[in-house]
């Protein structure tokens, strides 16, 4: 593994509420290496979003240190260090698709000539050439959100954050994104975290799987996964495969993710 | 065009609901004449002459049709649009102080609401204050407005005007506080990730977010101004505009003219609002937003 990109160290996260302190992130520590691409899995509130929210500097720890490209997630947000791909597309409606894709490069300050050149390339990407004229609405779900990896892409961050991105598709259309997700990130080598509720995703497409659990929100177990880096869909059938999810499974029991 | 059957159909039971009322509302007068004149009436006199009095409680539609068009086309015809008895040189009176007030409060509730959205001090005072300043009836606040601002030397045109921007700038303010706030948590984290600036966000985000709330308030806004408009000249001595004709026409009974001045408003106001419904339209659509 190389250098580390993000470090964790005993990070604790409590927030105060009307009905008293929560424990939102609890003794988490973690190394992600370069390139790496680390599923995020547990029940709500165990605080794998949270956990990427202090990584992209969107919430604050309480304890703990937290290191991005080794600065701090604020000084990281500052030098574009990461794209952040939320749960919904998020698209701007009074904006074309090549639009939308502009906007943190336009926001960045980036040059129109090279904003013109980024946003084809990165269109490329996430194959939806020809699709820059379009207005979201005349876009799947899918597409939608492969706009919105692409405009996380658009000003080359080498960690890419994403949160459930592929929650709200069903499941045919999620399985064609994690197969593009996965050519995507071997063309690219960025670092990702992904956040998901679903084990065979998090299998699918992880080299390191982070099982948390809730109340307080800590990591129960961090699975690094044997499987090769060119993964077709039918290697979910392998016992390899199915031996990790097996494990994966067994974590979120320990964490009593179960028990309600 | 297939809504046309039934707007026809509800237009005709308006009027032959009108017609209805006249009748039995004007009669009274009628057969007093006739029995002072010692006269026997048929049912048909009587109707005929409910619907022609010079006078009558309540006119008839085409008694009211008839003042328009006397007061306003047949007007232009003669070359004398712009003069005193003309409805289209009351209306334009109304019409310059509705436009001026309109764009006084438009823009008042604009800012106001940038300023309530942007900064919390704002958030906690301005919004109490605006909803008071409604709850006191124009009619009471106006002639006030009118008297203080002829003693420091301005008269004419732009009291009337903030009489009007003080109605119409609370629709603005309210829908355009919605629609500045109305981009989710979500859309205001992605901006923070890249650092964006609150110009940023409000001129990239919020301010679009914002149009299809602007034009609703916009809308309102635009008939709270007309009506603004016609109570500023009501204390001004009904010398002038759409509310000195609804003033007069009380004062000397003339309820044809009355009803032909609420009738002239009630057009100048759909009209303003189907204009700004079609800027709605066209904006939306180049915006990408209609579908």
């Amino acid at each position: 593994m190389q250098a580390s990109v993000i470090k964790a160290d005993h990070l604790d996260l409590v927030f105060q509420t009307n009905d008293g302190p929560v424990h939102a992130l609890s003794d988490v520590s973690l190394d992600i290496g370069k390139g790496e691409f680390v599923s995020f899995i547990g029940p709500s509130g165990c605080g794998k979003t949270t956990f990427l929210r202090c990584v992209a500097a969107l919430e604050h720890p309480t304890g703990g240190s937290l290191t991005v490209n080794g600065m701090t997630p604020d000084a990281a947000r500052q030098a574009r260090s990461y794209g952040y791909v939320f749960q919904a597309a998020g698209l701007y409606p009074w904006r074309t698709i090549a639009r939308n894709i502009k906007l943190p490069l336009e926001i960045m300050g980036f040059p129109k000539a090279e904003q013109e050149e980024r946003v084809a390339r990165v269109l490329e990407l996430v194959d939806l050439k020809g699709f820059g004229n379009k207005y979201p609405w005349q876009l799947s779900g899918g597409m939608q959100q492969r706009a919105s990896i692409a405009r996380a892409l658009a000003f080359d961050a080498d960690i890419l954050l994403m949160d459930e991105p592929f929650g709200a598709l069903d499941e045919i259309v999620r399985d064609h994104l994690n197969e593009q997700l996965l050519a995507l990130w071997a063309r690219t080598g960025k670092t990702c975290l992904f956040v998901t509720h679903s084990i065979p995703e998090a299998v699918y497409l992880s080299t390191k799987i982070v099982v948390m659990s809730p109340r307080p929100g800590r990591i129960t177990d961090v699975i690094e996964s044997p499987l090769p880096k060119e993964r077709p869909l039918d290697i979910r059938d392998t016992p390899e495969f199915l031996e990790i999810a097996h494990r994966v499974r067994e974590g979120l029991r320990a964490g009593h993710a179960y028990d309600d | 065009m297939r809504s046309v059957l039934p707007i026809l159909t509800v237009v005709m039971a308006i009027l032959a609901l009108w017609y209805g009322a006249a009748v039995m509302l004007n009669r009274q007068w009628t057969l007093d004449q006739a029995a002072r004149a010692g006269q026997e009436l048929t049912l048909t006199q009587i109707v005929a002459d409910t619907m022609a009095q010079d006078r009558p409680k309540l006119p008839a539609p085409h008694q009211v049709g008839a003042e328009l068009w006397n007061t306003t086309g047949a007007m232009v015809l003669e070359g004398k649009a712009f003069t005193r008895r003309s409805l289209i040189w009351h209306g334009w009176v109304t019409l310059s102080a509705t436009l001026v007030g309109f764009g006084i409060g438009t823009a008042a509730g604009i800012l106001l609401a940038i300023g309530i959205v942007h900064n919390r001090a704002m958030d906690m005072s301005v919004m109490p204050w605006a909803i008071a300043s409604q709850t006191i009836p124009i009619l009471a606040i106006a002639p006030m407005i009118i008297v203080v601002l002829n003693s420091v030397g301005i008269s004419g045109l732009l009291p009337k005007a903030i009489i009007s921007a003080y109605l119409s700038f609370f629709p603005v303010v309210v829908g355009m506080v919605a629609g500045l706030r109305s981009p989710d948590r979500m859309q205001l984290d992605l901006l923070r990730t890249y650092s964006a600036s609150p110009a940023q966000a409000f001129w990239k985000l919020r301010w679009p977010s914002s149009m299809p709330y602007l034009f609703t308030s916009l809308k309102v806004g635009m008939a709270a101004s007309l009506v603004g408009a016609i109570v500023g000249e009501l204390p001004t001595g009904a010398v002038r505009g759409l509310g000195a004709r609804l003033l007069a026409g009380s004062y000397y009974g003339q309820t044809v003219q009355i009803w032909s001045a609420l009738f002239a408003a009630a057009i100048l106001a759909a009209t303003l609002v189907g204009i700004i419904g079609l800027i709605q339209r066209i904006t939306l659509a180049r915006m990408g937003m209609a579908r």
